[in-house]
């Protein structure tokens, strides 16, 4: 049976970002779960259903912390930064088979603190093939391993740098409107263009942040969101989508599509929506480009138009297309899109900090690891 | 050669050591199944066109032509700090597969898609040596 509708979004909640702190991440990702509990006008223990992002709090800190009885169900979805929305597809297809009522989905990281993004990528089991085989030739981290593809967009469609920093600058400017935003000082093109290189054609400004904090969501059966503390955000369609050379984007038949060409389609038919339906849209931002990308594989545009697609504020608040409108790990926090889920929900609720005026239906993305996609399509209720 | 060689370096297993043997032995070697002859690269267990376990190995021709690239200029670990800025190219194998490694006398601004290289071989320490690719003066027009 179809998940569309199979659950609603019922809670959310974050603590404040930061960078720099003594606290550990798994006090940042309880606090972030008893907010988002909270929120839904539950009790920690009302929760039968967890799906912590990797590498981070176990069902067991769950059980013993909140003091839950009798958790029904337990699961990471290893898709690295898509993860978060993938565990959206995971919750509805648990509640749906009626083993859980609420569903919490958590994240709590030390990045900027603890250990850098770039180093813990070696450690990573899903890594292995480029650990051997990429990383001793001097392509050790995400920037240097996604250039490529960024490079061959630009010689196959003539993207330029200067239309990703619009995507840079766009964000930005919605992260000034946030109060919960580590990076607010608007930036420019040129500021763009002067920052440094880091793996060209990638520059420190295209680049996501590395933060500390926590962020959640629960997920809870359509029957039960009817009547608790706030307006509940209908998950219409869902799908989670594997790129070719899923372990080596060198080896990718084409270099330009990721992980979420797969699943796009697919979220699109279950919702019953199109394109034009979309009234806000939060697309997983590691990378400038990597926003470009989705943005063509969802279908807004053509490949090779993200380019053009994306210039002259299209993606800004009152832009053909509002995105990111947090301010994304470019420059709110680097929260593994777990952020994104939480600001799609409150723009369909109406109680955005940057609110897109009448949001009615919005999607939000995951990209993760070597191109693993993810994507979920809300509505209000 | 450096003294103390302090980049990351692999850890091959029973099915990737062929490979690294090969390069040791000035030699770019790729693996191909034996039953249905797809070349594959990078080494794994099952061919995935037919789903044979069984394997053997093949030089390739050592030539290939740019893909696409990426410019160094942040070392993400320190052992290449000495390095920067350092060209990274993701190179097409007339064997049908992609391979990536460092550039050798290639200028960035005569990077493109199609630029013809050619494999060379860096002992980099004791029993272990990488792949890098040249320009290929005999192909590049
Ligand atoms: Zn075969």
């Amino acid at each position: 049976m179809p998940l569309r509708e199979a659950g609603a979004v019922t809670g959310v909640g974050e603590t404040q970002y930061l960078r720099g702190t003594d606290r550990t991440a798994l006090s940042f990702q309880l606090e972030a779960s008893l907010a988002a509990i909270r929120d839904a006008g539950l009790k920690p223990t009302d929760i039968d259903g967890l799906i912590p992002y990797g590498h981070g709090a176990v069902a067991e800190d769950f059980i013993t912390n909140f003091g839950i009885e009798d958790l029904r169900f337990s699961a990471t979805t290893p898709m690295g930064g898509a993860s978060a929305v993938a565990a959206i597809q995971c919750a509805l297809a648990v509640i749906q088979a009626g083993i859980c009522k609420h569903v919490l989905l958590s994240l709590g990281r030390i990045g900027y603190s603890g250990g850098r993004i770039g180093t813990r990528v070696q450690q990573m089991p899903q890594f292995k093939v480029i650990g051997e085989f990429e990383m001793p030739l001097g392509a050790i981290a995400p920037a240097q391993l996604y250039a490529p593809m960024v490079r061959r967009h630009m010689e196959l469609y003539g993207t330029t740098s200067r239309q990703l920093a619009e995507i840079a600058v766009t964000t930005r400017y919605h992260a000034s409107l946030q109060t919960n935003a580590t990076m607010r000082t608007p930036i420019t093109i040129e500021d763009h263009q002067s920052s440094r290189m880091i793996s060209d054609p990638l520059r420190l400004l295209d680049c996501s942040l590395e933060s500390d904090g926590g962020a959640a969501v629960v997920i809870s059966a359509p029957d039960r969101a009817r009547d608790m503390a706030k307006r509940p955000v209908m998950v219409m369609g869902v799908a989670e989508g594997h790129p070719d050379s899923p372990s080596a984007i060198t080896q990718r038949p084409d270099l330009t599509t990721l992980g979420l060409a797969k699943a796009a389609p697919k979220a699109f038919a279950m919702a019953g929506v199109d394109r034009a339906d979309i009234d806000v849209a939060e697309v997983y931002d590691c990378f400038t480009y990597i926003v470009m990308c989705q943005l063509e594989d969802l279908g807004f545009c053509k490949k090779g138009e993200g380019g053009p697609f994306v210039q002259d504020g299209a993606l800004g608040l009152h832009g053909r297309l509002p995105v990111n409108t947090h301010g994304g790990l470019l420059s709110q926090a680097h929260m593994a899109g777990m952020n994104h889920i939480v600001e799609l929900v409150r723009q369909l609720r109406g109680e955005a900090a940057a609110q897109v005026s009448n949001a009615e239906v919005g999607l939000v993305t995951g990209y993760g690891d070597m191109g693993d996609g993810a994507i979920a399509i809300m509505r209000r209720a | 050669m450096a003294a103390v060689y302090d980049k990351l370096v692999p850890s091959p297993t029973p099915e990737t050591q062929p490979y690294w043997d090969g390069l040791n032995q000035g030699r770019l070697r790729l693996q191909r199944c034996a039953d249905c002859g797809k070349i594959r690269h990078y080494p794994r267990p099952v061919c995935d066109a037919c789903w044979s376990m069984n394997t053997d190995w093949v030089d390739a021709a050592g030539t290939g032509t740019v893909h696409s690239w990426t410019i160094a200029h942040y070392a993400f670990h320190p052992g290449l700090k000495g390095d920067l800025p350092y060209i990274l190219l993701t190179v097409d194998l007339p064997e049908g597969v992609r391979m990536n490694a460092q550039a050798r006398g290639v200028e960035a601004s005569a990077l493109r898609v199609g630029l013809p290289v050619v494999v060379r071989f860096e002992r980099v320490k004791n029993d272990l040596t990488l792949p890098v690719f040249e320009a290929d003066f005999c192909r590049v027009s």
